[in-house]
């Protein structure tokens, strides 16, 4: 994803600063966007500042499928594998997805080029399937459209 | 003389291209040069039709669609900024059948005007209801609501006034307004259209509830998984600040109020209210018991109403236009109307907005034009992903919550989704133990573990493993999720499984006896 950064106390911290007055998610949610997860050094700061257990802070992390444990690829592909999205072929793209990376959902390519995740629903089932690219949305998807976007990722 | 065109900045059209269109628009204008303005607008929710193109001509629209970016330098050759003919030329917008059978009260505005113009807004009727509403008493916009006979489009389908009368007459020394945003059902998408085509209408509505229970702070939670929408909310909030329509003088009245946004981390549980109000206060999404009602014990403790995005909506048309104007449509104890999602495996998915009443069948084989595929339609599950599958032979129910009770299903949020008879009732059965499974937020037994457990008993059962006695276990299961969890997720999973194993037994290899409840 362009624009992501490095993991960084000083500038993890001064996230954590800008963001407390919104809470926890807040926080989670602004660290994990720019250095694309959740350093295990992140866990602490936001602790701290919140004035809560590590503990807590790893059971919200842990809790919510957005927050990343590990970076991710410089690309990530989420492909959309709920019902509207079935019933327009989406487990063929899965497959297709799966089998031209060599990964499965979760999983960064070894040239940590592209992650692929799975997404429950991203609102396009009217023009099922559908995926999140760098979150730019895509739809009517089908096998070529797939594997130009894991081209793409690849470049 | 300046020409107007139009084409959507929703999620859903940008996801097939509506941005590169809107970019060859503008660079044939350039180069002819015409003096053109691209007004980005909402949907209209024609989604098979999209990138749509729209141009003002002699004070009406007309569209073209879909329009590929290189199907521009034609349409500019052709002359269709003076309405010419085009082989994807479709006539005035609002004569295009799909469009004209519907009743667009919600969704009036939405592909109409520019989102985030607030002029627009007002010369569209906006702020009407807002208006109205600060010349009554609290007590009287919440009869005025009740009168409406509005019921949560969230799902749950409870009378919106009678909720705003707990609030209001709740004790506290702050109330919330807070909007549920959290849209997670497969096949709807009405809110992120809204919040994307019409956003000042949720805050309106919004403020009006704000005014009727006595609250000054409002926070919509909306899903991450709405990037566009989310962009879109917090560029009509700023904009509602600036314009005194948001803040310590609400329309430069008394009163105050404020709304935040709080953006979501992917958790499909957060959608239930009161999951949806702990991850609001920074926790794990995991489910309150009720009561306390949120009514009475809400965001951080204080009395709150949680709607959704459409209650809100619908409510401030309700005080705009008037209650008795609502009440009018819709059938049976369902009044007004419902933005019905159309959506999966049909010729003309969309948004269609219409009084309840309409047949199951006559949305999917006539709205929604059967399946994409050419095959025929064989299963609808509507409400989502805890939803019910319908089969042809129910296709005679009418749209209404209480006949879709009484069907075993529910009209939930408002989306179908259709499958032709490709689609494996069993697979799909297998995928709602899967999904409650993921999703489930760990607090009550038979959903954490009865999720999982459901799955490997599905699994038995199409292997032909000890397959009578399964089927009993799979109904126990059902049974004790049912009647087990504290809220829909594991609650309303064994709609899904249910439906699949009643009305087609023969996908998971089953005499039609056997399956019987």
């Amino acid at each position: 994803m362009t624009g992501r950064h490095n993991w960084n106390e000083d500038e993890a911290t001064a996230i954590v600063a800008a963001q407390q007055e919104r809470g926890l998610m807040a926080v989670l949610s602004a660290l994990n966007e720019t250095f694309g997860y959740l350093h295990k050094d992140a866990i602490g700061l936001a602790a701290k500042a919140l004035n809560l257990s590590r503990a807590e802070v790893h059971g919200v992390a842990s809790f919510y499928h957005d927050f990343r444990a590990r970076a991710p690829g410089r690309h990530v592909l989420k492909l959309c594998g709920a019902e509207a999205c079935q019933s327009m072929g989406a487990d063929a793209l899965a497959a297709k997805a799966t089998r031209e990376l060599g990964i499965d959902f979760g999983e960064t390519t070894p040239d940590e080029a592209i992650t692929l995740e799975r997404v429950y629903c991203l609102g396009l089932c009217a023009c099922a399937p559908a995926a999140l690219f760098d979150g730019e949305p895509h739809a009517r998807l089908d096998q070529n459209a797939i594997s130009s976007l894991i081209a793409d990722g690849r470049k | 003389m300046r020409r107007r065109i139009f084409v959507a900045r929703d999620a859903g059209a940008i996801a097939v291209g509506a941005d590169r269109v809107a970019a060859a628009v503008a660079e044939a204008a350039r180069r002819a040069t015409l003096d053109v303005e691209i007004v980005r607008t909402g949907s209209r929710g024609l989604y098979w039709l999209e990138p749509l193109i729209e141009i003002e001509t002699r004070g009406a629209r007309v569209a073209y669609g879909p329009i590929r970016p290189e199907d521009v330098p034609g349409l500019f050759a052709c002359g269709f900024l003076d309405g010419a003919r085009h082989v994807r030329g479709l006539g005035d917008t609002e004569s295009i059948p799909w469009l004209k059978r519907q009743t667009r009260l919600t969704f009036a505005r939405c592909g109409v005007t520019d989102p985030l113009s607030l002029d627009d807004y007002r010369a569209h009727r906006g702020c009407k209801g807002l208006s109205r509403a600060l010349t009554l008493k609290p007590q009287e916009i919440v009869e005025e609501v009740a009168r409406s006979g509005l019921r949560g489009r969230g799902g749950a389908g409870f009378p919106t006034g009678i909720k705003w009368r707990t609030t209001a007459e709740a004790k506290g020394d702050e109330k919330y307004i807070v909007c549920n945003a959290d849209e997670g059902d497969s096949g709807t998408f009405a809110d992120r259209m809204l919040m994307e085509g019409d956003p000042f209408q949720l805050i309106e509505g919004m403020t009006i509830a704000a005014l009727a229970v006595g609250a000054s702070k409002g926070v919509i939670y909306c899903r991450s998984e709405y990037p566009h929408a989310i962009a879109t909310m917090h560029a009509a909030i700023a904009t509602a600040r600036n314009a005194n329509l948001l803040g310590p003088r609400v329309a430069d009245s008394a009163h105050v109020f404020d709304i935040e946004l709080i953006v979501g981390a992917g958790s499909y549980v957060c959608g239930e209210e009161t999951a949806l109000l702990e991850s609001a206060e920074g926790k794990r999404g995991q489910v309150r018991a009720k009561p306390p009602l949120p009514a009475h014990v809400g965001l951080f403790g204080k009395p709150s109403v949680v709607n959704n995005v459409l209650t809100f909506a619908a409510a401030a048309w309700i005080m705009a236009e008037g209650a008795e104007s609502y009440n009018a449509l819709g059938y049976g104890r369902s009044r007004g109307t419902i933005p019905i999602q159309l959506a999966g495996n049909l010729k003309y998915p969309g948004l269609f907005e219409a009084p309840f009443g309409m047949s199951l069948g006559e949305l999917i084989d006539d709205i929604g034009g059967g399946a994409a595929s050419g095959r025929p339609v064989r299963a609808v599950q509507a409400g989502g992903p805890l939803g019910a599958y319908f089969p042809r032979a129910l296709f005679d129910t009418p749209y209404d919550y209480e006949a879709f009770t009484k069907r075993d299903g529910l009209i939930g949020h408002g989306g179908l989704v259709a499958f032709d008879d490709t689609v494996d009732m069993a697979k799909q059965a297998r995928f709602a133990m899967e999904f409650c499974a993921l999703e489930s937020c760990g607090k009550c037994t038979p959903c954490r573990i009865g999720s999982v457990r459901g799955v490997e008993v599905i699994d038995r059962i199409v292997k032909g493993e000890n397959r009578e006695a399964n089927v009993a276990l799979l109904k126990d299961l059902c049974e004790t999720l049912k009647w087990g969890s504290l809220c829909a997720l594991g609650g309303f999973t064994p709609y899904p499984v249910m439906s699949a194993l009643t009305h087609f037994p023969e996908d998971f290899g089953l005499a039609p006896e056997l399956a019987e409840v």
